[in-house]
């Protein structure tokens, strides 16, 4: 029987992905563990292996098509016993319609000869349905929740029982805060021409003609950057920490250990800030916290997030278990994730997750800034410009090299005191660099 | 085969650490397997598996017995020897599998005993003298049979046994004594009185399967005594003494002290957690009487050293400590699983009459605050019970009266094992009373009893 290549899910939140490349052509035989395309997701690009052999009999999806279903068939592997009769029921269908050819019902045994054309009407309707389950939505009909207000825990965001109970009223956007950019209407769309025409109406509305302005469709990175910053910004309260540091001594310091490093490693500000920011969340424990519905998780490592520009968006790729790290660990780990970063090769485990992040634009010279929270993590710290700066220092005007930073804190989890705190012994490892080195 | 390093490690090749190392090595992890015997652990070479093998010769052994129910004739007879043989065959047959899973998930084997010491980021393994380096170390080394041997209850070679050497059997006990009512000791009391031992189950609280619903052991306990075994409930053994003839046990019923003899006793007074001798106390690792304390995603509080299954927290089931084991590895990987909900695991007897269940009993939802709505469908109301000759067995629901939900599902009957993954996966879903009865169950098949259940708990039942 011939066998199904199915798009895969190559993240737990992938719903869709791009064929951005086909590595084998039709005819080929492939074995398992042969590279069979390149699948570009959220935020990675990732090869796809076979799992079974045979011969390529048809490609399904063209490279380059967007949008396709995890879980649609994408090719049609013949075993090899097999002629291409075996295939009869596919011929139809076929490479040329592009999005369209991803939905079709797989039919594996050989149709009659008078088989239905597939649906080419049959793509999905929008994103509006909301997935829960049937004790959750009836717990939330009987507590008169919306469940549109409440973001599911299960599997592809379905809303189960511990949602709802755990649901609290003030994570609901106030309606003031719905600004007109909240673009639900454009995120909950998910065909690409949908995207475009849905695009175009929606900034008519707005006043904007159509034809004096080119429309980008969404990727899948830009899709998840506006989900879960926006997500975070209706649902964290939070509140901004500014401290100046003087990095005098730690640049001297870099300039002294790059000096002796060995060939490879060099050490940037960056690297010794996110050891310092380790540093700080071990001493500080208490901020190195995530809020849950069900209690506050402190973490038991610093695992620290650092943004990464990148083509097209940013990317956090985590220096894991960072308090344990020296300085030249956390540099080439963080001169590796930000390569692979680039190319769009770090695998979901590298990014996802970890405790607290770091953002520096000092880089492109801004002076400060403040960040969104990247949940779950409780903190966020946002990096300006090390610049010479008038200091008073012992009643006289001195110049010193200022670097001011922002702390970020979930209030749920991180209050003004203890967010004070950890900022402090953050500068302290900054202004005195050689305790970091301890 | 002189790799050292590896992301992941798993110490222990049973139902945890072999599905284990499958999702790792599925998830991209370089992984490695750690098992001091045969691959598949306790569950596959002498638990689960090899029982159900003696259990359903004994099930085809009853069924001969009693042919002329069914307009047959036989003459039965059996042959220990090779009963036990096909149960050791078929444990042989799984461990190959075992082996060839490793392979195809390109997942290296160390044959040996592991030790752990301090180390970064994870703990160091040595096996054999060699070590091993991980960025993970996750153990799932199980548990074996309690022993109490200040009373005499240990294994002697001759006359005491385990379950271990319950499976392999040298001979059908003339008299034979279980202590213990859990799944294992009912399962063997089962297994050796359906080759005509006459059996005494001995339990100190009062009812057998304590870990059931009340109405369940009721049940289970008139069918056995039905089939002529012995059950001694609020009875303690006092003391055990071995001589050249058998063992003279004193067993002692609300303060009153009988003396007994017995050809052969089965231990099954439940499992301890094999965590001696691997370093752990060391390492810093919490353990609880024998039982390692982790939290809900396995972590141990030791850096990069994770722990599953039997040698964690209850319940001790071969499915709890696969699921344990992804859901670790899945944490590990950076994914978001849910944590392991301990009251949706089911668990399985399969004596005869079979016992399944999943969810709270109805004292258990009751005393956890829940008004119920509890439903009951017996055997003899469905017509494929009836055609199957298996009249016997109940099926029960329990329902939170308010919301709909099922609380949990309680079976004694013909094949339930089989049948409680539908209230599972209904939970699992959180489907309600409602879904459950627009649900349409095939006829005839036992599974409607299922239906009728639930249909009972809202007073709607059509077939009783």
């Amino acid at each position: 029987m011939p066998i199904e290549i199915l798009m895969p899910a190559l993240s737990p939140t992938m719903e869709e992905g791009t064929l951005s490349k086909w590595l084998v052509k039709e005819g080929d035989t492939v074995s398992s563990g042969d590279l069979l395309a390149e699948i570009e997701t959220d935020k990675a690009t990732m090869e796809v292996e076979a799992v079974e052999e045979g011969k390529v009999a048809k490609i399904l999806v063209a490279d380059g098509t967007e949008g396709v279903k995890v879980n649609a068939p994408i090719a049609i592997l013949l075993e090899e016993d097999e002629d291409a009769s075996a295939l009869d029921g596919y011929s139809a269908g076929g490479s040329t319609a592009a999005p369209a050819a991803a939905t079709p019902a797989p039919q594996a045994a050989p149709a009659p000869k008078a088989a239905p054309a597939p649906k080419a009407a049959h793509a999905p309707t929008s994103g509006d349905r909301i997935k829960a389950s049937p004790l959750a939505k009836r717990l939330a009909k009987e507590a008169g929740i919306d469940l549109a207000n409440v973001t599911g825990s299960g599997p592809n965001g379905r809303i189960v029982k511990a949602d709802i109970e755990s649901f609290t009223p003030s994570a609901q956007p106030a309606a003031h805060a719905v600004a007109p950019h909240a673009a639900a209407p454009m995120a909950t769309t998910t065909e690409v021409g949908a995207l475009r025409s849905g695009g175009a109406d929606y900034l008519a509305k707005l006043g904007v003609e159509a034809g004096t302005y080119t429309l980008e469709p969404l990727d899948g990175m830009r899709k998840v950057i506006a989900k879960r910053l926006s997500a975070s910004n209706n649902n964290v309260p939070d509140f901004p920490l500014l401290v100046d540091c003087e990095i005098d001594a730690l640049l001297a310091m870099r300039k002294e250990l790059n000096a002796q490093a060995p060939e490879g490693v060099k050490i940037s500000v960056n690297d010794m800030l996110i050891r310092a920011a380790a540093l700080a969340l071990k001493h500080v424990p208490a901020a190195n916290a995530s809020f849950t519905p069900d209690g506050i998780a402190y973490h038991n490592h610093a695992d620290v997030a650092v943004a990464v520009a990148i083509d097209g968006g940013l990317i956090t790729p985590i220096v894991r278990y960072a308090e344990n790290k020296g300085l030249s660990t956390i540099s080439v780990e963080m001169k590796d994730l930000a390569g692979r970063a680039r190319e769009k090769k770090l695998k979901p485990q590298e990014y996802q997750g970890g405790t607290f992040s770091i953002s520096n634009l000092g880089m492109m010279g801004i002076k400060s800034f403040g960040s969104i929270i990247n949940e779950p993590h409780g903190m966020i710290l946002s990096v300006g410009a090390g610049a010479p700066r008038p200091v008073v220092k012992e009643g006289e005007i001195a110049v010193a090299t200022v670097m001011t930073v922002t702390l970020t804190c979930d209030h749920r989890v991180v209050d003004g005191a203890l967010g004070a705190e950890w900022l402090g012994v953050f500068k302290r490892y900054v202004e005195s660099p050689i305790t970091m080195m301890l | 085969m002189s790799e050292t390093s590896f992301d992941v490690i798993v110490i222990g090749s049973g139902p945890g650490g072999y599905v284990t190392a499958i999702r790792a090595s599925q998830l991209g992890f370089k992984t490695a397997i750690v098992e001091k015997a045969d691959l598949g652990g306790v569950c596959l070479n002498w638990g689960c598996i090899p029982t159900k093998a003696l259990l359903r010769s004994a099930e085809v052994f009853h069924n001969m017995q009693h042919a002329e129910n069914y307009g047959l004739s036989a003459k039965p007879s059996f042959d220990l020897a090779k009963i036990v043989k096909r149960s050791r065959d078929i444990a042989g047959q799984l461990s190959g599998g075992i082996k060839h899973l490793m392979k195809k998930n390109k997942i290296t084997v160390i044959p040996g005993f592991a030790t752990l010491s301090a180390g970064k980021p994870a703990p160091k393994v040595t096996v054999e003298g060699k070590a091993y380096a991980a960025k993970h170390v996750i153990l799932a080394s199980g548990a074996r049979a309690r022993t109490i041997p200040q009373a005499g209850l240990e294994p002697d070679g001759k006359y005491i046994w385990t379950a271990r050497e319950a499976m392999t059997p040298d001979t059908v006990p003339g008299k034979l004594l279980v202590i213990g009512s859990g799944a294992i000791g009912m399962e063997f009391a089962s297994f050796f009185s359906a080759f005509g031992a006459k059996t005494t189950v001995v339990e100190m609280v009062d009812r057998i399967l304590p870990a059931e619903d009340e109405e369940i052991s009721k049940m289970a306990r008139k069918s056995f005594e039905k089939r002529g075994l012995t059950i001694k409930t609020k009875t303690q053994v006092k003391s055990v003494k071995t001589d050249s003839k058998g063992v003279t046990a004193v067993l002692s019923t609300d303060g009153k002290k009988e003396t007994h003899q017995f050809d052969r006793v089965i231990l099954a007074i439940g499992i301890v957690g094999n965590t001696e001798d691997m370093g752990l106390e060391k390492l810093g690792v919490k353990i609880d009487r024998s039982h390692i304390e982790v939290d809900d995603y396995s972590f141990t509080g030791v850096p990069g050293l994770y722990a599953i299954g039997d040698v964690t927290t209850p319940p001790w089931l071969a499915h709890k400590a696969s699921h344990e084991g992804i859901i670790c590895i899945e944490k590990i990987a950076g994914m978001n699983p849910h944590p392991l909900n301990a009251n949706a695991i089911p668990g399985c007897t399969y004596c005869h009459p079979q016992i399944a269940s999943v969810g709270h009993t109805e004292a258990q939802a009751k005393e956890a605050g829940y008004e119920v709505k509890v439903g009951r469908f017996p055997y003899v109301g469905n017509g494929k019970a009836i055609a199957l000759g298996e009249p016997e067995g109940l099926i029960k629901t329990v329902f939170d009266a308010k919301t709909g939900e099922l609380l949990g599902a309680h079976m004694i009957g013909a094949e339930v094992t089989e049948l409680i993954q539908g209230y599972t996966i209904a939970q699992k879903l959180e489907t309600t009373e409602h879904e459950l009865m627009e649900t349409v169950f095939p006829h005839p098949t036992l599974s409607e009893m299922m239906h009728e259940a639930v249909l009972d708990a809202y007073d709607r039942t059509i077939h009783f």
